[in-house]
């Protein structure tokens, strides 16, 4: 008994250890100088509106897609994950379905649909479209809200991020900011 | 398309340069040297092992050595199991997660002390914040902890001469993780938590959806502490369902690089490391150019076949495949991932692999098929590469009619058993796995594409598990007793027995003397060496894979693209 003791004392104690420095010391820091420097991005990136009244309203995250369906907004992705083939047949009649839908929506533009625009993402709630998505949109969403060509583009560039260093990863433009900043609220 | 190029070699640049330095300072910390941190961690360390109750200048056999590594691994297994079964019970549950039923329990017990980390379940409708920080965040630690310790219990093995013991495992495992996983840790979350991911206790947000005024719920927990272990110690569980591909586990663009690099530069570095403890440089150099000429195949293969293999529609812009993937991560950084995921032991995705073009998910298949050998896991990676060094030189030396031998020491039977082992092993279970799974009658209710694909799907979960990846063609319906049970047994077997054959392969070159190299030497450190190591882990692997792999991607390819 003795014996098992001392064998097993130091795979206890050793776990034990580890457990209370990775499991509780490490995450606690981390929370703390995130809560500290970093507030708005360690509790979910929220869009925080001050509305006329002088009421606050929150309007979701800026990371996570929402349902735009009307003609006045900048409609983003399809909602959630498919896991489909991409050379499948069931891929095909979504996507199918989708150029469909948007030549329903908006029968006078006759452009060339943006892919992103009709195939789905991984998370599900890809919060940005491609610019070129994005242009896609502008005519519909200028004669919907009787307003400038170049004025919704401007909000759309003003939203745009970059690629990082010029070079890495895509151009995304954040369609939950573009429409809040449509309405006036950003 | 040339923004994909130049990032690609801007990665793998930063990679290289990135990776020398701190495989130096791994080595350093391994073997006792002075380092920055030294002042910082050195009482601290002392004071472990005194209330640990152990010497850390004792020495272990091997046989204590692997009870060692058994035993604490056996322990978490436990702990975290109990934990997803009592979570209901136990404090930091503001969603008030149910107790998780036995066998995703288990599954995600083992997943996770193994260095797999599949993932049957999605963290944010599951796992209480308790269970993924005190379970989860620990294991990701210690996992990787374990596979670096018994990396250099191997590499003792090669200089150390007439000797029974190989080290220390208690030394190795807190060195390891105070000096190198830790702070790495520490610095790569905060950064995370700059860009986006989410770090916080507090329960999930409830918001209005701006054109519905539907109410929309912002899931949150302190994910981005386990992210940056989750890359460092190449896990790759997520935090969140949808893993490196849901915004708040990887933001943006920057969030996705520091992330990339994580995954890949632990394993990297052990490389140099390795050159440095069996004190020649040119034999790190020679293991890391065969690991670093097969990620540059796979990855030119991958990335070729996402922006040209998909299908294209009329009245739709053509822009690769882009279905499953991100908009900030595109084709390219989505396709670096997946192969950089897969030739390192690392389950996370940061765009849906099941989505994948048929032929670039058979190189992620291949990747992990030939045994997680490209980079590999922390630790597991360079050890796995080394016993396909030491059968190439076997082999090379049946073809002159030698004795092989390797870094002085004679290669002999004993050895070559512990090799075929660690070679043999995760592919036996791999085949065997999947073939188990296709003769059970529900299997096609599993399956979200059917045909080729299906297969595919499956094929996959098992090569996960069997190489300890983690990652998933994520249409396949994993929560189901047979999946949970059988996925756990293999992850287990293809974990312990190749690392217990190492342990024991380490102690048995310890106890040879170091013959001085001859005329007749084969030299391990020249390019003629680094293109038969490459050319001995393809034929291996192909020889094992190709007939599965011809009934699910190839076949996919030819019956869905063309």
């Amino acid at each position: 008994m003795k014996r098992f003791w001392k064998a097993l004392r130091p795979v206890l104690v050793c776990f034990l250890i580890m457990t209370v420095l990775c499991g509780l010391v490490y995450p606690g820091v981390v929370t703390a100088i995130a809560q500290a420097a970093f507030p708005a991005q360690a509790n979910g990136s929220i869009v925080t509106v001050t509305l006329k009244d002088g009421t606050k309203k929150e309007y979701g995250s800026a990371l996570i897609a929402q349902e735009f369906t009307k003609p006045q907004y900048l409609i983003g992705r399809p909602l959630g994950a498919t896991n489909l083939n991409p050379a499948g047949a069931d891929e095909k009649k979504k996507v199918q379905e989708r150029i469909a839908w948007w030549h329903g929506f908006d029968p006078a533009n006759t452009a060339d649909i943006p892919l992103d625009l009709v195939t789905a993402s991984g998370s599900g709630v890809d919060p940005n479209v491609s610019p070129a998505a994005a242009e896609y949109q502008v005519a519909r969403i200028a004669r919907v809200r009787g307003l400038g060509e170049d004025s919704v583009r401007a909000v759309i560039a003003e939203y745009t991020a970059g690629k990082f260093l010029g070079f890495w990863g895509e151009r995304a433009v954040n369609v939950l900011k573009v429409n809040l900043a449509l309405d006036g609220l950003i | 398309m040339s923004d994909i190029l130049i990032s690609d070699i801007f990665f793998i640049l930063l990679l290289v340069g990135l990776s020398i330095p701190l495989g130096i300072y791994i080595y350093k910390v391994m073997t006792g040297q002075r380092v920055f941190l030294t002042h910082v961690f050195s009482p601290c360390e002392k004071l472990i092992y005194k209330m640990m109750g152990v010497r850390g200048e004792s020495e272990m056999t091997p046989k204590r050595y692997a009870g060692a590594v058994l035993a604490l691994s056996g322990l978490g297994l436990v702990v975290v199991f109990l934990l997803q079964l009592l979570q209901n019970l136990l404090p930091l549950n503001p969603e008030h997660m149910k107790s998780v039923r036995w066998d995703l329990a288990l599954n995600t017990a083992v997943s996770f002390v193994t260095n797999t980390n599949w993932q049957a379940y999605s963290g944010e409708t599951t796992l209480s914040y308790l269970t993924q920080g005190l379970g989860l965040t620990v294991q990701n630690f210690l996992s990787a902890g374990v596979g670096i310790a018994v990396l250099f219990a191997l590499l003792r093995g090669f200089v150390q001469r007439k000797q029974i013991t190989i080290g220390n495992f208690w030394r190795d495992l807190v060195r390891v993780t105070l000096y190198v996983l830790i702070p790495l840790s520490l610095v790569l979350a905060v950064l995370l938590v700059s860009q986006g991911v989410v770090q916080t206790l507090s329960p999930y947000v409830q918001t209005t959806a701006l054109e519905s005024g539907a109410a929309q719920t912002i899931p949150l927990g302190p994910a981005a502490s386990q992210i940056a272990i989750k890359q460092l110690g190449t896990n790759g569980g997520g935090f969140f369902g949808a893993n490196s591909a849901f915004p708040f586990e990887n933001p943006n663009a920057f969030s996705n690089l520091l992330q990339l690099l994580s995954i890949l530069l632990i394993p990297a570095a052990l490389c140099v490391s390795f050159g440095k403890a069996v004190r020649d440089s040119r034999q790190g150099r020679s293991i890391y150019a065969a690991m670093l000429i097969l990620f540059i195949l796979c990855l030119a293969g991958v990335t070729a076949s996402e922006l040209s293999g998909g299908p294209v529609y009329g009245g739709v812009t053509t822009a690769g495949s882009m279905e499953g993937k991100e908009v900030i991560h595109g084709v390219g950084t989505s396709a670096l991932w997946g192969t950089a995921t897969t030739a390192a032991s690392n389950g996370s995705v940061n765009a849906m692999l099941d989505s994948f073009t048929p032929l670039a998910g058979m190189v992620l298949l291949f990747l992990m098929q030939i045994g997680e050998v490209v980079f590999g896991g922390v630790g597991s990676g360079v050890y796995g590469m080394l016993a396909f060094v030491i059968l190439t030189v076997f082999i090379a030396g049946l073809m002159v009619g030698r004795t092989p031998e390797y870094l002085g020491k004679k290669i002999e039977p004993f050895d070559m058993k512990m090799v075929c082992i660690v070679v043999l092993t995760p592919a036996l279970f791999i085949l065997f796995g999947t073939l188990a799974a296709v003769l059970m009658p529900q299997a096609g209710t599993w399956l979200t594409n059917t045909g080729a694909h299906g297969f595919s799907e499956i094929l996959y979960a098992f090569s996960s598990f069997g190489a300890n990846n983690g990652s998933a063609f994520a249409g396949f319906n994993a929560n189901t007793v047979f999946t949970n049970v059988t996925g756990s047994i293999i992850m287990l077997v293809t974990r312990f027995v190749p690392m217990v054959a190492v342990i024991y392969l380490s102690g048995n070159l310890s106890g040879k003397k170091i013959v001085a190299a001859g005329e007749g030497t084969l030299s391990t450190s020249n390019a003629l060496f680094v293109g038969l190591l490459i050319a001995i882990v393809l034929i291996v692997g192909a020889l094992t894979f190709l007939p599965a792999l011809a009934l699910g991607p190839i076949a996919d390819y030819f019956t869905a693209v063309r």
